[in-house]
């Protein structure tokens, strides 16, 4: 028997304390941060609680934005947020998709990889720079080169007419949705990039063996496949240019109120709170101005909420 | 640009220096920042204590000093007398500045175009938006004004630039101050808004036919074209710092509750008719002395050796007879425990 006498005490797995520091160091690390995404969510609701209080539903559907009298409506900003968001995505989902599919399929392999990391780089440019650009160099060009010539062109009282009217010196909502464009692009298309390598060589392989042109492969085989993450990446995409403040703040001309036309001036939430935060004195002037970073930040988790919805189920 | 890089760099070493013990804090308009960063610095060089000044805007800088994180606030428009009592605080002036309105019109040329306070709020109301407006023509009697349309471009950022043009627009038309009124940000009836006096002034050069305003530091180094603005005694202007410092000269400082001065349209053959001052804040009573003593001492040293600083980026010296003034209210009005904090000589 007392060969066979073992030790009685437990053993005790190789660092068991220090892998409950690291449990513990994770999951205060996941934790921490949603207390930290709570506790923004509720100082919004408390700071803006008097604008809301004040003007209720009124606050969402007024134009009105009048720090005189202190009158709050968010409408406009809100419109020219989603305007700007869904105008810059039309610009730059197709884009992006040309780009990751030029990479991906087309591009020599030599070439390929300092191309992808030079739109990677775009990403890295800070947003006041694509502001400046915004600015000094494209708006002027804009204005001379497209919106005179296509005001110039259209008939008095047309549809063109009504599109185009607006000041001509490219500080609209369409030449700031340009810029979200260029902003957003180099996410999109890295991300579109990785989902194309995902999809297996053989049903690449199957599909050009069966005699389809690269321009079908793409179209009926790559894209399907990864349809679930493309409406991932467009929802990123739009998450980023709905909440994007510098570069629009300079060139969207910053009118409160809606825009009456393509090349009307106008403003986003985000251009809104840049603008006069700083400088906000009156208690209801700051309370809707933080109300507006609420809207905001409802509008950017319901858009990434849904893209969540729509990711999920998908197989990669 | 360039003094705005230097202002960066001057912030940037309070900053670095802001660690050492008694360094005075202070927090609040943008406008002022560059000028308080230099006399800081040579400030520091000369007694060993530094500033560490934040330029989060004035509506920070009031949020701030009422907190009571900082030593001192700053702001661009002075507040009224029965808010500063309630708040405990005590305001003073430190430099002058104006608003320029500049415009992009051919054949103008800096000075050339003549307005009245009332036709350029008419302009901003939208009411006047061409250029050969009877209006501007009576003004302007031989100049070929073009049939152009007016492209009215304002701050979009609450700015105290913004309030104290459109305070002069609501002091020279009744229907400005009823129907938009004097602000640091306002519902602007037209126009398109640029983010800062840089912002502004692209959309001005960038847009045949627009008026705009700025800073006039900022008009003076970036040699826009501005217009002669009529003052209160009937004469054309120019913008020029001898006519800033008029508008200062001939307010009613020292009268007025609070030091609640708006320097907009005052007396003078010369005086520029859109001037202002910039203000600190301070508490009437001390908590610490210590700490409201260093304001005063830094404030009494800047009126004294500060004047060729602020000429130099462009900002108007108060007038002494002003600085005086205020001199003499430190005295009575900064407390601790009853007794003032800090006495000029």
């Amino acid at each position: 028997m007392t060969a066979l006498a073992v030790s009685e005490t437990p053993i005790k797995p190789r660092g068991a304390r220090g892998e409950m520091l690291f449990r513990a160091a994770c999951f205060s690390a996941a934790t921490l941060l949603l207390a930290a995404l709570a506790g923004v969510v509720i100082s919004l609701a408390i700071g803006g609680w008097p604008a809301f209080k004040a003007f209720g539903f009124g606050f969402f559907t007024s134009s009105e934005w009048n720090p005189v009298t202190e009158v709050y409506g968010a409408a406009g900003p809100i419109v020219g947020t989603l305007i700007t968001a869904f105008l810059s995505l039309l610009v730059a989902l197709p884009l992006a998709l040309g780009v990751a599919v030029f990479l991906v399929e087309f591009c020599p392999r030599p070439i390929a990889n300092p191309i992808g990391v030079a739109v990677e780089l775009l990403a890295g440019i800070p947003s006041i720079v694509y502001g400046m650009w915004g600015l000094f160099v494209f708006a002027p060009w804009f204005a001379q080169h497209v919106q005179l010539p296509l005001v110039m062109s259209a008939e008095p009282g047309s549809w063109m007419d009504k599109l185009f009217s607006g000041v001509p010196n490219g500080a609209n909502i369409f030449t700031a949705s340009m810029i979200l464009a260029i902003m957003i692009l180099p996410y999109m298309s890295a991300v579109f990039r990785e989902l194309f390598m995902t999809v297996p060589a053989q049903v690449r392989e199957a599909a050009y063996g069966l005699g389809c042109t690269p321009f079908e492969v793409i179209r009926s085989v790559i894209i399907p496949y990864v349809s679930k993450g493309v409406v991932g990446v467009v929802m990123l995409g739009l998450g980023r240019a709905l909440g994007e403040t510098m570069a629009v703040t300079f060139i969207i001309g910053n009118a409160h109120g809606f825009p009456h036309s393509l090349f009307d001036s106008g403003s986003t939430i985000a251009s809104t709170i840049a603008n006069e935060f700083t400088e906000a004195t009156g208690e209801m002037h700051t309370a809707a101005l933080v109300a507006l970073g609420l809207v905001l930040f409802l509008i950017t988790f319901a858009v990434l909420a849904v893209a969540r919805l729509l990711l999920r189920g998908q197989k990669h | 640009m360039y003094k705005k890089f230097m202002a960066a760099f001057g912030a940037a070493a309070l900053l670095a220096g802001a660690a050492q013990a008694a360094d005075l804090s202070g927090a609040g308009a943008t406008f002022p920042a560059p000028v308080y960063a230099k006399w800081a610095e040579t400030y520091k060089a000369q007694t060993g204590v530094g500033l560490n000044y934040q330029a989060i805007g004035s509506g920070g800088g009031i949020k701030q000093i009422k907190a009571k994180t900082v030593d001192f606030g700053a702001s661009d428009k002075p507040l009224k007398y029965e808010d500063l009592l309630a708040a405990g605080l005590y305001q003073f002036p430190t430099v002058i500045g104006g608003v320029v309105p500049i415009m992009n019109l051919p054949g103008a040329k800096p000075g050339s175009i003549k307005l009245t306070g009332a036709v350029l709020a008419d302009i901003y109301l939208g009411k006047i938006n061409r250029w050969n407006a009877p209006q501007i023509k009576a003004l302007n009697p031989g100049l070929p004004l073009p049939n152009l349309p007016i492209t009215v471009v304002h701050r979009s950022d609450g700015s105290g630039t913004s309030f104290l043009f459109t305070s002069y627009l609501a002091a020279k038309s009744p229907e400005w101050a009823q129907k938009v009124g004097a602000s640091d940000s306002v519902q602007w009836p037209t126009g398109l808004g640029g983010k800062g006096n840089d912002g502004v002034s692209a959309f001005v050069k960038q847009t045949v036919g627009s008026i705009g305003y700025v800073e006039y530091a900022y008009a003076k180094q970036n040699n826009a074209v501005y217009a002669s603005m009529q003052n209160k005694a009937g004469k054309f202007v120019l913008p020029a710092a001898a006519n800033f410092a008029a508008a200062a000269t001939g307010a009613a400082w020292g009268k007025s509750a609070g030091n609640y001065v708006l320097l907009i349209d005052q007396p003078g053959a010369n005086t520029w008719p859109i001037t202002g001052a910039t203000f600190i804040l301070l508490y009437r009573e001390q908590d610490n002395a210590a700490a409201g003593q260093g304001v005063l001492k830094f404030f009494d040293w800047a009126y004294k050796n500060g004047d060729a600083d602020a000429a130099k980026l462009d900002y108007v010296p108060l007038p002494l007879a002003v600085k005086n003034i205020m001199r003499k209210q430190w005295a009575t009005i900064i407390k601790s425990g009853g007794k003032p904090v800090y006495v000029s000589k």
